[in-house]
């Protein structure tokens, strides 16, 4: 067969099995990992946040410590939503998610004729703007004390259950429609054509790409991605607060890509289960010094793991492979 | 109608006249060089036909449709097409995926997010074809940091082909190339398709005299003369040029 050109992913050619590994254990997760779901969920909407910045920074190469502002914004959303209009958890998500686009989509024509160090700060100070109107628009977004949300029941069919099972069930199907996407988009035309303008902008103008609009295409997919993470965040915990619009919630997301790997979609999984099972474990041996482990763990991927976490699994397969052809023989 | 029609250009650094009002004129199927020494504005001129730089007077008309306000891609749309001194190509991608994002942005494919895998095997095809005709077929697969120069610059050919262009741009196409690979690039040149307007830029004075049917002499931004090859080799003026005298 002939091959479809460049693989995007450098998972592109690994067996089902592998892309079925992930979500066999989100599922076997649900059945086995009991008292645990609400860390589950939380990972799941991490995943969702960091791939929503793998395809905005990984693929398309815009350089953004703003993405905080997508999930807050969608957090608040979805919030606002569920306490003033329908507190159905799922039209919630796609109200926040499609108005967390649009803003994404104009924040972009703003900023995105901007690159490098510009762009860096121009994401950041539309972040800190919207954290700052946030917390000084009490009668909307309840400022400090955030908002307290009450959430109907999934499709009117299933609870959110104090044990979190439905809301860990939710927020992974929830990441799996989103990653299918995601999988579609970074394959397709429009993904290679992201991938050119990363490389070289000036070829992608030579060959008559909008290369503006591309970038503003992408940034708004990816923003309503985030907006998506955050309004599971909200409707998961029935709660949202100024944490959600907050700096850090940019740099962990950053931390998790490249702690999993730029450009392979399942780095997010790996980065953020890392980073968030690491929180909770190291934090509990020590509750002032956890982010040691996790600054020593960043060191050592970007000095000797130039993919992420990633190339550790892509040196087992091959060694899985190699074991497997010798058996054979 | 011409295919490419110049009239009075004008463009300033500061003090510096780099294009003084410009003239040209490319009728479809023209093969035109345009030589001068270094400095001369012969890229400038090619940055302001595609765009990339804003004239500060004149008109550039595409078939007849005047596209001075037109962006850069817009121009590529419409077919003027170009190619650059300095290799722009994707080095991570291969060399097919390089011609095949090209045909895709042609076809208006380019925007597909969902259900593209025939568009995309329709682009992957046609970039075969087009790697085929100029001979690097065989390479198709392999990464473009892993090309020897020469055949980086047919890649640069072919992605300009598929573009389909009316007016392609030539920016010196065989610079860099040794002199034992530059008869690849001749041969390449000699058999581009007959309809397009061509416009060639190049040091290589063999290149372009062979290349050219007319041969336009820019100097200090200025076009210097015009004429047939043999009358250009033979103008005591151009050759004052190339040994070094200043044009008043």
């Amino acid at each position: 067969m002939k091959p479809l050109g460049t693989p995007t992913l450098a998972d592109d050619r690994v067996s089902p099995l592998w892309h079925a590994m992930p979500w066999l254990l989100a599922l076997a997760f649900y059945f086995m990992g009991a008292g645990y779901h609400s860390l589950g969920t939380n990972i799941l909407v991490y995943i969702l946040l960091t791939l929503s910045l793998d395809l905005a920074l990984g693929y398309a190469g815009i350089i953004t410590l703003g993405h905080a502002a997508f999930f807050g914004f969608g957090a608040y959303t979805a919030a606002l939503f569920a306490l003033h209009v329908y507190s159905e958890p799922v039209t919630g998500l796609i109200v926040a998610t499609v108005v967390t686009g649009i803003f994404a989509a104009l924040t972009g024509m703003l900023i995105l004729h901007t690159q490098g160090v510009t762009l860096l700060m121009l994401t950041l100070a539309i972040s800190i703007l919207l954290a700052e109107w946030a917390n000084r628009a009490h009668g909307i977004t309840g400022g400090e004390d955030g908002l307290r949300v009450t959430m109907g029941y999934v499709l009117g069919l299933f609870r959110f259950d104090l044990w979190g099972r439905v809301a860990y069930l939710y927020a992974l199907a929830v990441l799996f429609v989103w990653f299918l996407a995601a999988w579609s988009i970074v394959h397709s035309p429009f993904g290679r054509s992201l991938d050119g303008i990363r490389q070289n902008p000036a070829r992608m103008r030579a060959v008559g790409t909008p290369v503006w609009w591309r970038l503003v295409a992408i940034y708004a997919i990816s923003g309503a991605m985030a907006g998506t993470a955050g309004a599971l965040s909200a409707q998961t915990t029935r709660f949202v607060g100024l944490n959600t619009l907050h700096v850090l919630i940019s740099g962990i997301a950053v931390v998790m890509l490249v702690l999993g790997g730029t450009k392979r979609l399942y780095g997010a999984f790996i980065g953020a289960t890392i980073y968030v099972v690491v929180q909770d474990v190291a934090a509990k041996v020590n509750p002032f010094y956890w982010m040691f482990v996790i600054g020593g763990l960043l060191m050592a991927t970007v000095m000797f793991l130039e993919g992420g976490l990633m190339e550790v699994l892509d040196i087992a397969r091959r060694r899985f492979r190699q074991l497997f052809a010798r058996s054979r023989a | 109608m011409n295919a490419l029609e110049v009239r009075g250009l004008c463009k300033n650094f500061g003090a510096l006249a780099v294009a003084q009002s410009i003239d040209l004129d490319l009728a479809p199927g023209a093969r035109m060089g345009l030589i001068g020494p270094n400095g001369a504005g012969k890229t400038t001129l090619i940055n302001l036909l595609t765009g990339m730089l804003t004239p500060d007077a004149g008109t550039i008309a595409l078939n007849g449709e005047a596209i001075a306000g037109t962006k850069p891609e817009g121009r590529v749309q419409r077919g003027l097409v170009r190619t650059h001194q300095i290799n722009t190509l994707l080095t991570e991608m291969n060399v097919r995926d390089n011609v095949a994002v090209a045909v895709a942005e042609r076809d208006g494919v380019a925007w597909r997010m969902f259900r593209f895998g025939a568009q995309w095997r329709a682009c992957l095809a046609e970039a075969d074809e087009r790697l085929r005709e100029i001979g690097i077929d065989s390479v198709a697969g392999r990464r473009v940091s892993e090309l020897p120069y020469g055949q980086q610059r047919l890649l640069e050919i072919a992605i300009a082909l598929a573009l389909k262009p009316r007016v392609l741009l030539l920016d010196e196409p065989a610079a860099g190339v040794p002199a034992t690979e530059s008869h690849i690039i001749h041969d390449v040149l000699d058999r581009l398709p007959k309809d397009i307007a061509i416009l060639i830029i190049e040091h290589d004075m063999d290149v372009v005299f062979r290349f050219a049917r007319e041969i336009t002499v820019l100097v200090q931004g200025k076009i210097l003369t015009r004429g047939i090859p043999s009358a250009i080799a033979a103008n005591p003026e151009v050759r004052a040029v190339y040994l070094g005298r200043s044009v008043k």
